[in-house]
């Protein structure tokens, strides 16, 4: 029964009905040409005939017609490291969707819980031990877990049942600089020669040394993570009004905030153990997709996940192509992240659209 | 639907809050709870929700203990009208009001066609279709408050519980809320709702709830709404004055009195 006179009413902004469902098809056939156009760039490129003739000859069973170094470069390298930063961009962005709804903060990123710090530790302390690659992913991944398991325990320590959301956020801070430090240490105590540099560029992160043994360890935990938090996702919304509305709505918030912290923890620790340290996009993607289909997560899920993975893929098509050496991908994720931030904020002020 | 409280205590962790508090709202009621700040109107609102567990005593939804029940089954028995604050993103209307069927939809789903009905009717019914496509945090104290009722009916509960839903709202707007509140009790939800005004209790409710330091006390809004027991649960003096209105109703009006 609020009337308002019709001018003052109409003068207000009114968002037209939104084509979220043809934004994400459009997303989704960009993602495939930055796949497409990844084979084409870089030493080694693989032109589109040729990349359709060695997938159609591969699946019909038919002889090869192309050379070794192709098959090789291909199917060791290129594939793997395609998917890879596919899997990474598109994990960072769903978990960053994820926890900020969860946290109800739109500053929020994917390493809020400690995942990053505990996970460059796990990393730092495998290549002080001289360990192989696989190793080093395994106990990047495994300390990643350890420190949000640490971030959840003493948070529920510290709020008893009540389990606050800015005590479990409070206490993320905290184990993450723990966490840092310990980096820190490993990095003192590293041989200057040979396992400081290593431990400060796999912080960096890189996709450079990907094989398809990296992406066989990555796949599993990406796989479990984002399924539910994309299934569970229309409920995740009920959150952003805080823990008690949600619950009035129907929603048990406790048992959806569990599964989405194991799940985007899962997402974020197989990450940074894959790629390493890479900053931003868990930050910033979910900002662009809540600018390009709203913040209603039916949409802004997939979204995030369609677009990280481009964007990742496009900023290592980039590190490996613009540069005779590889940019550090943390390195370009900062640059291209940073200002696109500030105009975020210019734009958007509070209203985060 | 008959929501009743039996021989209850609220509180938290080591703190009771409220002892042996005992009522009982039926579909169509209009009940409203008065009393002064930190008496722990709240605290009896998150229990009533499932927030919080009774420390004592139960509460009872057609006779079955709620602590048992599942959040969707409780949604959709109590619809929850909080005081209208902002959200960190900016959702549509539409978008907030269909979170309240999220106690209908399976745990993976999310609204149809159908369920975009439901709250497009609730839109209707509370003269608000304009606002459908405004995004919330952009939109007026009044008009969120409107939104959140809106919400709440397309929950579909049997009562609906409102925690000083005229806080904030101009004093056109207060009414008008009031009126819709009270056109939904007409129309067979129960309603429990808190107040810091003994007029708005006149305005539209059947039973009262008087909550002060002596104890709870629950009868008509006739009854209790007296020139003592206002001094008693506020600290001030008042005046209740009786008229008569162009329709021959009696109507009451609490005055405030400078002495």
């Amino acid at each position: 029964m609020i009337k308002h006179n019709a001018v003052t009413a109409d003068a207000r902004p009114k968002v037209k009905a939104r084509k979220s469902g043809l934004v994400l098809v459009i997303l989704f056939l960009v993602l495939i040409v930055i796949f497409l156009w990844s084979f084409t760039v870089g030493r080694f490129a693989v032109p589109l005939p040729e990349l359709l003739t060695v997938f159609f000859r591969k699946m019909f069973g038919l002889p090869a017609t192309w050379s070794d170094t192709t098959e090789t470069v291909l199917f060791n390298i290129r594939i793997p490291r395609i998917i890879v930063a596919l899997i990474i961009g598109a994990a960072l962005s769903a978990s960053g969707a994820a926890y900020q709804g969860l946290f109800r903060n739109p500053m929020v990123s994917p390493d809020i819980l400690g995942a990053s710090a505990g996970a460059g530790f796990g990393a730092a302390m495998a290549i002080l031990m001289s360990a192989g690659a696989i190793t080093i992913q395994l106990a990047a991944f495994a300390f990643g877990i350890i420190a949000v398991m640490l971030t959840y325990l003493i948070s529920r320590m510290i709020g008893k049942n009540n389990n606050s959301v800015l005590i479990l956020v409070l206490t993320g801070m905290v184990v993450s600089s723990l966490f840092s430090a310990f980096i820190s240490l490993a990095k003192y105590t590293a041989d200057p020669n040979n396992k400081l540099p290593e431990i400060a560029y796999w912080l960096m992160g890189g996709l450079t040394s990907i094989t398809s043994k990296n992406v066989m360890l990555m796949l599993v935990p990406f796989v479990i993570g984002i399924v539910p938090i994309l299934l569970l996702r229309y409920k995740l919304n009920a959150l952003a009004f805080g823990e008690e509305e949600a619950q009035a709505l129907g929603v048990d918030t406790k048992k959806i905030r569990f599964v989405y912290i194991i799940c985007a923890t899962l997402l974020t620790a197989s990450s940074v153990a894959a790629g390493g340290m890479i900053g931003w996009v868990g930050l910033v993607i979910p900002h662009l997709a809540r600018m390009l289909v709203g913040p209603n997560l039916k949409y802004m899920l997939p979204a995030s996940v369609l677009l990280g993975g481009a964007y990742l893929l496009l900023i290592d098509d980039i590190s490996r192509t613009f540069f005779t050496v590889e940019i550090p991908l943390s390195i370009l994720t900062a640059i291209v992240g940073a200002p696109f931030f500030i105009y975020l904020l210019v734009k958007g002020r509070n209203s985060w659209t | 639907m008959i929501l009743e409280i039996k021989d209850a205590s609220f509180g938290y962790s080591k703190r009771t809050v409220l002892r042996n508090i005992s009522f009982k709202v039926v579909s169509g009621e209009f009940f409203c709870l008065l009393g002064p700040n930190g008496v722990g109107k709240t605290t009896l609102f998150k229990s009533i929700l499932g927030f919080i567990d009774v420390k004592g005593g139960e509460i009872t939804l057609d006779g079955e203990n709620i602590r048992k029940w599942s959040k969707p089954r409780l949604a959709k028995a109590i619809g929850y009208v909080p005081q209208a604050h902002t959200p960190p993103f900016p959702y549509t209307v539409l978008d907030v009001i269909l979170m309240g069927r999220m106690a209908h939809l399976g745990l993976f789903s999310s609204p149809s066609r159908g369920d975009v009905k439901i709250a497009e009717e609730s839109l209707e019914t509370l003269s608000i279709s304009y606002l459908k496509h405004m995004i919330y945090t952009e939109i007026s104290g009044g008009e969120r408050q409107m939104v959140l009722i809106a919400r709440a009916i397309t929950q579909k509960p049997q009562l609906l519980i409102l925690d000083e839903p005229t806080s904030n709202l101009d004093y056109g707007n207060q009414v008008r809320v009031l009126l819709q509140i009270k056109k939904l009790s007409d129309e067979g939800i129960g309603v429990v709702m808190t107040s810091h005004f003994p007029n708005h209790a006149f305005l539209c409710s059947s039973k009262v709830a008087l909550l002060n330091k002596n104890g709870f006390e629950v009868g008509t809004t006739e009854d209790l709404i007296t020139e003592a027991n206002m001094r008693d649960t506020y600290g001030i003096n008042v005046k209740i004055a009786k008229f008569v209105d162009d329709q021959g109703v009696d109507i009451r009006s609490c005055v405030p009195l400078a002495n």
